[in-house]
């Protein structure tokens, strides 16, 4: 009631009060009663605000997932938009609780910035897309072609070793956003625009003739996109990370929000019992409620679920599973067992 | 005697003649602005290509506007391969490009706010407003705060009661012992801040509840996030950059060293890098899981920015006042603050308009810059729209949009400078 009113005085108590509790990420959030998730400003499929302000996307159900899982509602959670200068500090000063923001799973990331990764939940890799009227088929027969570049990023070193490697020359176009990339693309100041091949994507149905353009089959680098939590609190990343898990799991156990309630009653399989938390202690063990794992499927449902509304074949965005499928349909999605 | 035909004396004045063709009207005003040589002929005729050029490739884009279309691909359609506008995009994102994230059913707060800042801002703008409305204007701030962020009445109130406060802390104080007065009256508005303020808002709201339902900070997002912090740090940034200006040419030794310090450090250092301070450094500093309000934090950061360059602007308008005026000033007995208030500062201000304005102007666009912290602006916003499938590689129509409206409100500002100058001008030229 009066929190406007004595800025002052809770900032000084804040600053006494902080300096002494040292509460584990799931209390705070319990306290809160709200997760705050830090995602992207804006990328087409994986994290935007819809016309009444409400945020969908990918990456936006992960978060909602958690949500769901730990505080029994998906709607409780703060969205934090960061800028990919702004995503790890804003991470590493508590500011948020959990980093979903297409970010990709390096070495340096975790061990040097002290993050702990938990998962992945995209599995992208570097893409080229050209005109169609240039007669390629191949990136490697993109040799003395202008390309359009994001500077300063992994991309750009992705570029420069993939024509280094196959001993061809390119005349880098540099760009500073997507928008300018598409832009500079669609005005022909470059015969190539390269970025993550779901990026590539999403800018392509973009166009007044996406027919005109094609994303050759050549994925020149890795880059496994997926949740980040600060180092140090285990029990919050392996919350975070078997909420990610259970969407997979459910998957591929056939789980979907449409079945949810039937399976969790009358499921003869085990594992999908401890799942769902009709049998097992699976919840007390993070920390949380048997059900956990059934409020997370429920909000937006299972992994395909949230696949297909949101960047699947169905949507503008059209991305094919490719390596996100289960990996019993040749993807890499490999959940541990539940149990 | 008949009269002799004398000489010819008219008796009635000859109708005035309209001057010769060439020499009258619109015709002239053409030779003599726009062909009066053939260098001045041949840059008319060039122009008149280039706009001529330029509006006949841009007619049609605007001409074939689609206002009513869904998402983009729906304009497409409705198109149907002309070249046009889909402005349908500011029409579908409207509310949100002007709200943010503000809950639409509480849209009506932010509208009044803005109505009660013009109210506000009359008396202090034009002077045939009753003077009796500064008053209001006092209290606009704090009534601005309840609307905006909810919660209860009082506490804001209270807060700027507290300047009331330490003014007659300082004048009680003054007359007894004149080197406490305002170390006393700073302390008794921090004691009022931190603690009278809670108290007393408690019970004057056990009372009298004045509260509205609390919206928070992140909530806000465009062209409301921009006048928000465009607002409080123009309003902010000029009695602070005046209090600086006079603290620089002050003869006290440390006060002049803090404020040179202030001014040229601030001055110093890129906006950009003060709002990434604001976002990611000071949650290094705070202790962790302090909630300290980004949108504040910001605010804070821009206001002292632009009281930097206020503080420069002023100085020229002090040092541009002939030395008389402030020996004239103490000739007639007057102490300082008084000289500042009725010799010094009307004219010093007078002379600085453009540079203020100028300042102003530049704060308020430079309130974009916060779309690289990830606050979400009316050009962060216009990206969060791209970043939609609908409207997915849309670009020009949002870009003009904000352009617009940063326009109207830039070109006011301006105007407004224009009309105080002619307004303030006692000179007799």
């Amino acid at each position: 009631m009066m929190k406007t009113t004595m800025i002052f005085g809770t900032l000084v108590s804040t600053a006494f009060a902080a300096g002494i509790a040292s509460a584990s990420t799931l209390d705070d959030v319990k306290a809160r009663g709200e997760l705050v998730c830090g995602v992207n400003t804006g990328l087409v499929g994986f994290a935007a605000p819809d016309d009444s302000g409400e945020w969908k996307g990918f990456d936006v159900a992960i978060c909602r997932a958690v949500a769901a899982a730990v505080l029994g509602d998906q709607s409780k959670v703060r969205f934090v938009p960061t800028s990919s200068q702004t995503r790890f500090t804003v991470l590493a000063s508590g500011e948020v609780d959990m980093l979903v923001r297409n970010t990709t799973w390096t070495f340096s990331r975790d061990a040097d910035l002290k993050f702990t990764f938990a998962g992945v939940n995209y599995y992208d890799g570097q893409g080229f897309m050209v005109n169609k009227d240039m007669g390629i088929s191949s990136a490697k027969e993109l040799d003395g072609a202008t390309v359009c570049i994001q500077t300063g990023t992994t991309t750009e070193l992705n570029l420069a070793d993939f024509f280094k490697v196959n001993n061809m020359s390119y005349e880098p176009v540099p760009v500073e956003t997507n928008a300018e990339g598409q832009q500079q693309y669609l005005a022909r100041a470059c015969d190539v625009y390269t970025t993550d091949a779901s990026g590539l994507a999403a800018t392509r149905a973009t166009f007044a003739d996406p027919e005109n353009h094609i994303v050759l089959p050549e994925i020149i680098s890795k880059e496994p996109l997926g949740p980040l939590v600060r180092h140090g609190d285990d029990q919050w990343a392996d919350i975070v990370m078997w909420t990610l898990n259970a969407l997979v799991a459910a998957e591929e156990y056939g789980v979907t929000s449409a079945n949810l309630e039937e399976l969790s009653k009358s499921s003869p399989n085990p594992e999908i019992k401890r799942l769902l938390g009709s049998e097992g202690e699976l919840g007390a063990m993070l920390g949380l409620d048997a059900t956990w794992a059934k409020r997370a499927i429920a909000a937006n449902g299972n992994y395909g679920e949230i696949f297909a509304a949101t960047i699947g074949e169905s949507t503008p965005i059209a991305l094919a599973r490719g390596l996100n499928a289960q990996w019993t349909q040749g993807g890499l999605l490999y959940t541990p067992p539940f149990r | 005697m008949t009269a002799l035909p004398g000489p010819y004396v008219r008796t009635e004045m000859l109708p005035q003649q309209p001057p010769p063709i060439g020499q009258a009207g619109l015709l002239r005003w053409v030779r003599e602005n726009l062909f009066s040589s053939v260098l001045n002929a041949t840059l008319t005729l060039v122009t008149i290509l280039v706009v001529f050029s330029l509006v006949r490739h841009m007619l049609p884009w605007f001409a074939n506007s689609v206002w009513t279309a869904g998402s983009l691909t729906e304009c497409r359609e409705m198109l149907d391969g002309k070249t046009g506008a889909c402005f349908s995009v500011v029409a579908d994102r409207w509310n949100q490009m002007v709200f943010g994230f503000y809950p639409v059913e509480l849209y009506w707060r932010p509208i009044l706010a803005v109505v009660l800042l013009l109210a506000a801002l009359a008396p202090m703008l034009f002077s045939g407003v009753p003077r009796q409305l500064l008053w209001f204007s006092v209290f606009y701030p704090a009534v601005a705060v309840w609307l905006l962020w909810g919660g209860s009445l009082w506490g804001p109130i209270l807060a700027t009661v507290g300047f009331g406060i330490a003014f007659m802390v300082y004048q009680s104080v003054a007359r007894l012992q004149a080197l406490l007065a305002a170390p006393l009256a700073l302390l008794s508005l921090m004691v009022w801040w931190l603690w009278g303020v809670g108290l007393v808002a408690g019970v004057a709201q056990s009372i009298v509840p004045l509260d509205l339902t609390e919206v928070r900070s992140h909530e806000f997002g465009g062209f409301m996030l921009s006048v928000v912090i465009g607002v409080t740090g123009i309003a902010l940034s000029l009695p602070m950059g005046i209090l600086l200006a006079l603290g620089r040419k002050s003869d006290l030794f440390l006060i002049r060293t803090v404020c040179i310090g202030f001014i040229e450090f601030i001055r110093g250092v890129p906006l950009i890098t003060l709002l990434f301070t604001a976002s990611t450094l000071l949650n290094y500093f705070l202790p962790p899981n302090t909630n300290f309000d980004i949108t504040l934090r910001v605010i804070i950061m821009v206001t002292i920015f632009a009281a930097a360059y206020m503080a420069e602007v002023i100085r020229g308008g002090l040092s541009a006042l002939p030395t008389g005026q402030y020996e004239a000033a103490d000739a007639l007995g007057l102490n300082y603050w008084k000289a500042q208030r009725l010799i010094i500062m009307p004219q010093a201000l007078k002379i600085s308009i453009p540079g203020i304005v100028n300042t102003f102007i530049g704060l308020f666009k430079d309130t974009t810059l916060v779309i690289f912290i990830g606050l979400l602006d009316p050009l962060g916003l216009t990206n969060s729209i791209r970043a939609d499938v609908n409207w997915n590689g849309i670009y020009w129509e949002l870009f003009l949009f904000v352009g617009v409206m940063f326009f109207i409100v830039c070109f006011s500002m301006s105007r407004y400078s224009m009309y105080l100058e002619r307004r303030l001008k006692t000179d007799h030229l």
